[in-house]
């Protein structure tokens, strides 16, 4: 292929990629800015009631807050679960350590519809757990995997003589851990508590089982809003959680490099 | 011995089923710089280990001053250890790698930085304090991790192949800063290396290992010049080792009149003590190199390869010409089988 060939091929290739990726989201912004009653593209006339309206639907406000707290607290113990199990699958020669390393995989193969069937059908019938109590163990269960597999990349260059040292200057182990451990893995806890927030927040498949009447998560209760009504208010919410995790990325990258993790 | 500062009693140290180190007695001297020296594999760094509290032994004790340390866990037990890879906290600065173990001794902020400049500087690190360690050079790194063990005040210091990591001419020079720092410290230090060049230039006494044995025990003098089986001869410099039998030098290859009589059943020679250029023997050149002062061939004799070093007075011998040779008694060292 002569070079003019070639710069046009690379020209189509950024232009279809930017299509993909950019695309959705472009039309999910001017669809929830369209000035209709119902939910239209190309919008007919822009207007920004529909993302005034978001912030005044009670299910709304309520499922907002549902996912916020699953995701920030479904996170954060998946996280103190999550960092001892990186260290130990990490430090020791433990028997079974493949396995384990491999059921944490699981869910990340496995689909999430399977999981949210499988959790449902074994834990919370069987043990007849609180709707909220069953999808915060099912979003700290879903997260978990990621918070393992991220701890662990970061851990995977720190090398054990250091705790050794540490522990001949007078640590304890757990002082070891504490004070040159967790330093140093400090950007991967980070990016895991990112990645499991975003990856919490958009869960839709295992929620979806789990929900109960009056407890859903903001991307069921979305769901369940578009059934009835389908006015552009649900691409505006859209468009604005894009925003959310946008921001929270760029934040993130811009303060420990989130990408040398993930 | 009385003035023994560490002692090692039947010292046994296994990893699972399999015996690293069997039955180890050792003392070490207060404010001695002994080296533990021995082939990949022997248990230098195993020794190490179980003498800072890294690894339980499985039987046998280890006292300190008088005490047993033996179930004192690492971070009681006072002793400091420089690691081959030093070890460093990459996530602080100098200053705080040094002053890391004394902020947990709930010392005054004062002594803390004073004990910790102190410490830099006796290696030679002052003004590098705001360093990161991945700023700092190999050479560097090594000195900081140095500072960080002394300024604890170990009783012992152990330092695992701590040049290991250098080139060759920061090598020599952190030879003579170890040196210099334990005549200064007065600290006991025992460090591991596999190069007999550098236990030997170091070292007060040499503890020569294999198997997870002691081969043998003494002053760098002593074991240059008389080591006392094949083994420490091999790896003192006695490149040509034989067998005696009925007044005859044997080898695989062959026998040679020996011109003397002896009643070691081995005899060992280094190659400048083989005499070249005179003699009843002959051999012929396989290979010659310069070696500076001197010459070195290796000669297909009926013993099969000897290595001899010859004065570079000497006219050059081409290879492929043949050379005469003797081993004589003067420079033959007896060895033990
Ligand atoms: N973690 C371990 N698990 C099992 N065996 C080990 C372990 N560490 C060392 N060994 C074995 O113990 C013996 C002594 O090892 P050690 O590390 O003490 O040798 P070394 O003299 O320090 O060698 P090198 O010069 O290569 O560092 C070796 O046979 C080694 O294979
Ligand atoms: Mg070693």
């Amino acid at each position: 292929m002569n070079t003019i060939g070639r710069t046009t091929a690379n020209w189509i290739i950024l232009g279809l990629t930017l299509t993909f990726l950019i695309g959705p989201f472009l039309i999910i912004i001017l669809a929830g800015a369209s000035d209709t009653e119902f939910l239209a593209f190309p919008p007919q006339g822009l207007t920004l009631r529909w993302y005034a309206k978001v912030f005044t639907v009670e299910s709304f406000r309520a499922s907002f807050m549902l996912s916020m707290g699953l995701a920030i607290f479904g996170t954060l113990l998946a996280l103190v679960l999550g960092v001892p199990a990186a260290y130990a699958l990490n430090r020791y020669d433990l028997p079974g350590a493949e396995t384990v390393r491999t059921i944490v995989a699981a869910p990340i193969i496995v689909p999430g519809i399977i999981v949210g069937l499988a959790l449902l059908r074994y834990v919370v019938v069987p043990l007849d757990v609180t709707v909220t109590m069953a999808l915060f163990m099912a979003h700290t269960a879903l997260v978990l995997p990621y918070a393992v597999r991220v701890v662990s990349s970061s851990m995977h260059n720190l090398r054990g003589d250091m705790e050794e040292a540490a522990v001949l200057l007078g640590c304890s182990r757990f002082q070891a851990f504490t004070k040159v451990v967790l330093p140093n893995i400090r950007g991967g806890v980070l990016a895991a508590f990112i990645l499991g927030f975003v990856t919490s927040f958009n869960q839709v498949p295992v929620s979806l089982f789990l929900s109960g009447p009056g407890v859903r998560t903001l991307p069921i209760d979305m769901l369940a809003y578009m059934e009835i009504t389908f006015d552009p208010s649900v691409a505006a919410l859209s468009a604005l959680l894009a925003f959310m995790s946008l921001a929270i990325v760029f934040v993130a990258e811009r303060l420990l490099g989130f990408s040398r993790y993930v | 011995m009385s003035d023994t500062y560490v002692q090692l009693t039947d010292l046994t140290l296994t990893y699972g089923q399999s015996v690293a180190v069997p039955e180890l007695n050792l003392g070490i001297r207060e404010g001695e710089l002994i080296a533990l020296l021995g082939p990949s594999g022997c248990g230098k760094t195993t020794t190490m280990r179980a003498i800072a509290g890294l690894l339980a032994p499985a039987s046998g004790r280890i006292t300190i001053d008088g005490r047993d340390v033996t179930r004192v866990p690492a971070n009681k037990r006072g002793i400091g250890l420089v690691f081959q890879s030093y070890a460093l906290f990459p996530h602080l600065n100098a200053f705080e790698n040094v002053a890391f173990g004394l902020r947990l001794q709930k010392l005054s902020a004062n002594e803390i930085t004073e004990r910790t400049l102190q410490g830099l500087a006796t290696v030679g690190l002052t003004g590098y304090d705001k360093r990161k360690p991945a700023e700092m050079s190999g050479g560097q790194q090594q000195r900081l991790a140095l500072a960080r063990s002394l300024v604890m005040q170990p009783k012992v210091l152990l330092l695992d192949e701590p040049l290991s990591n250098l080139d060759a001419r920061l090598r020599l020079e952190m030879r003579t800063e170890l040196q210099r720092v334990q005549k200064e410290t007065g600290v006991t230090m025992v460090f591991v290396t596999h190069d007999q060049a550098e236990a030997l230039a170091l070292a007060d006494r040499i503890v020569l290992m294999k198997e997870g044995r002691i081969e043998q025990l003494g002053t760098p003098a002593d074991l240059y010049a008389r080591p006392e089986t094949a083994f420490a001869a091999e790896f003192m410099g006695f490149e040509n080792i034989f067998r005696v039998e009925g007044g005859k030098v044997v080898s695989d290859k062959g026998t040679l009149p020996l011109g003397f009589a002896t009643t070691s059943p081995l005899l060992a020679w280094r190659p400048d003590g083989v005499t070249v250029g005179s003699g009843p023997h002959e051999g012929r050149v396989v290979a010659t190199s310069f070696a500076g002062a001197h010459r070195e061939y290796v000669l297909e004799s009926a013993l099969g390869p000897i290595k001899a070093d010859a004065d570079i007075a000497l006219p050059r011998v081409e290879i492929g010409e043949t050379l005469t040779f003797d081993l004589p008694e003067a420079t033959a060292r007896p060895l033990a089988a």
